[in-house]
């Protein structure tokens, strides 16, 4: 059997590792488009604050890992698939077959269609590439704007704030990580970072960016413009699918089903570029984390090498997320459901916010502001769908004490 | 060979938490419970203790979301051990893990654990009344633990 994977993050990562594990002779060859060994997207902005060197980064330490496991790893970047001819081109020229293909491309940062966001000092932060650019440009007393407070913005904002930069925020959006946390928790972060020196301008569009003597300005609806040296753009990513043009079935990721499986039964989908099944509404759509990129590899790895009973039976959406000591975290629907019941605490003048949704008595989604100890619980309820019973009326009325609830629903009075 | 595991029986409990102190002294050199790694919680209406803490499950949610390598497997003793110089502090791992027991330390920016004190869990040996046992873990056993602290594996049939 020959296997290809087509991406060298953690999803591509570990559906090499659990192919070889299942089967000990099968040829898998595991190629990414960048120049350097298998890492994690998700440790740059460690790297930028200075904790990691590059090395520090890398998905896998030990020198020879994909050797080791008889893994092949090229350094390339892949042009096309011919399906019929069930072969790859690569950029050098050369053409490889497959038995079983897996595409995980994952996805890249997109930009405004604005004037100016091609400018040399506009850069992203997805790749160790781009990371290097930021050290360069982004130091001590350099002004700085961020454009885009989502997720991924807000783990930048942290690592751009302890390089010493002079950083302003913009954002569309009347609040942080919108897509994330409520209006609540997103507003509370915004007052955190003002209190901490960061100026975060929500409900703020940027019209253009231009040059000026060495300076770049960030001209902006309704107020001053903004002149810096350097602009990071944080303001979304699109599923990487070139390679799926015109050959599979397409929305915002790859179309795949419960065995990761796209349109074409030999070719399978995984991690950022995959529109997989989300556990909550049991549909599908893109889940742009590190946890379903690798519960889709692990899967899709299993189904390549003809696994029966490894149906997904969908991922949960969640985020961490550490905004200069802030740490917020979110789970399921933490929107809430129509008919459902919510339960909040908050308290702001402590930063702490605690927000429960439930469905009937079973816990289906989470915001949580300052919680550090046992937060996992609120994935293990929302995953186990535990009914709550009576506990549910005494987390509505103190949701901080999930930690008994989950205790009490799953840890039987008389030990094992 | 038979790996241990660590063995809790709430029955047997009182809340003195002779656990908590052990194991904040060997991990962190001090007396102090709010840095323990095992937590005994307190069910006042029903005068109920229970000790808890990570069962080293199979399944290692912690361990395969951990994007740096930082979490790995301890060979001798079946643990999922943290290696905190290759952790950065993600706490990815914290929101992985359904049973809630890896959680973060903001004073070293860094997650904490159990480890089974690499064989020889301390709190085990500090526990009175035999509420806390480090014992074989058969197979029946072993999987009656894990089903104690939760009751399915959701997520996905077949772990890698
Ligand atoms: C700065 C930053 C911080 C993040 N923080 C978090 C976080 O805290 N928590 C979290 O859950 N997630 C976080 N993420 C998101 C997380 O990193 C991604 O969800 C994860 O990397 C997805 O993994 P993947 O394997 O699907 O794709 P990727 O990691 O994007 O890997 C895709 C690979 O495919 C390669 N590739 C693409 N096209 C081709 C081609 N045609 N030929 C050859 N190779 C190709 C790419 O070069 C790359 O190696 C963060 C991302 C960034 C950028
Ligand atoms: S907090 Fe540390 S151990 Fe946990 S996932 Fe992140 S790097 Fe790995």
């Amino acid at each position: 059997m020959k296997h290809i994977i087509i991406g060298t993050g953690p999803a591509g990562v570990v559906a090499a590792e659990t192919l070889r594990k299942r089967m000990p002779e099968a040829d898998i060859t595991l190629i990414g488009g960048e120049p350097e060994r298998p890492y994690s997207r998700m440790a740059i902005p460690y790297h930028l604050m200075g904790n990691i060197a590059e090395s520090g980064t890398y998905l896998r330490t030990a020198p020879n890992h994909f050797r080791n496991l008889d893994i092949t790893l090229l350094h390339q970047h892949v042009n096309s698939i011919d399906a019929a001819a069930k072969s790859i081109s690569l950029d050098n020229g050369n053409m490889l077959t497959f038995d079983k293909l897996l595409l995980a491309t994952g996805s890249r940062p997109t930009r405004p269609p604005l004037e100016g966001m091609d400018l040399p000092g506009v850069v992203s932060c997805w790749t160790l590439a781009d990371a290097r650019k930021i050290i360069a440009g982004a130091n001590a007393g350099d002004d700085v704007v961020l454009m885009g407070a989502g997720f991924i913005g807000c783990i930048i904002l942290e690592a751009l704030a302890q390089r010493g930069v002079n950083l302003t925020v913009v954002e569309m959006e009347n609040r942080m990580v919108p897509r994330m946390m409520d209006d609540q928790s997103g507003g509370l972060l915004k007052q955190w970072c003002q209190s901490k020196g960061v100026t975060v301008l929500t409900s703020t569009r940027v019209k253009c960016i231009t040059e000026e003597k060495g300076k770049l300005v960030v001209e902006l609806e309704g107020r001053e413009p903004l002149k810096v040296n350097l602009v990071i753009c944080a303001t979304g990513v699109r599923a990487n699918m070139e390679l799926a043009d015109g050959l599979l079935d397409t929305n915002h990721g790859i179309l795949v089903n419960e065995r990761l499986q796209t349109s074409h039964p030999d070719i399978y989908a995984a991690g950022d570029v995959a529109e997989g099944k989300d556990f909550s509404t049991g549909g599908y759509s893109v889940q742009a984390i590190q946890p379903t990129a690798v519960e889709h590899g692990a899967l899709a790895a299993i189904n390549m090498a003809g696994g029966e009973d490894a149906l997904h039976r969908g991922s949960i959406n969640m985020n961490v997320l550490d905004t200069m000591g802030l740490i917020s975290a979110s789970f399921g629907l933490w929107q809430g459901v129509d008919g459902g019941d919510s339960a909040a605490l908050d308290n702001p003048q402590r930063y702490r916010y605690i927000n429960l949704q439930f469905e009937d008595d079973r816990l289906v989604g989470a915001n949580a502001l300052g919680l550090t100890q046992h937060v996992g619980v609120l994935r293990g309820l929302i995953q186990n769908q535990t009914r709550l019973g009576k506990w549910k009326h005494k987390l509505m009325e103190d949701p901080t004490r999930i930690m008994e609830a989950y205790l009490a629903q799953h840890v039987p009075r008389h030990g094992p | 060979m038979l790996m241990k595991s660590l063995y809790i029986n709430p029955e047997k409990c009182t809340g003195c938490l002779q656990c908590e102190m052990a194991c904040s002294f060997e991990n962190e050199g001090v007396f102090n419970p709010a840095r323990s790694r095992i937590k005994v919680f307190t069910f006042h209406d029903a005068g109920r203790f229970v000790p808890y803490t990570c069962t080293q499950c199979d399944e290692a949610w912690c361990m395969k979301a951990c994007p740096v390598e930082a979490i790995v497997l301890n060979a001798a003793t079946g643990s999922k051990d943290i290696i905190n110089d290759r952790c950065v502090g993600c706490k990815v791992c914290t929101i992985a893990c359904p049973f809630g027991t890896v959680n973060y330390n903001s004073a070293s920016g860094k997650v904490i654990k159990c480890d089974l004190c690499g064989g020889n869990p301390q709190c085990a040996q500090a526990c009175p009344t035999g509420a806390i046992t480090y014992i074989d873990a058969d197979a029946t056993g072993l999987e009656r633990m894990r089903l104690w602290a939760t009751k399915t594996d959701t997520a996905h049939h077949a772990a890698a």
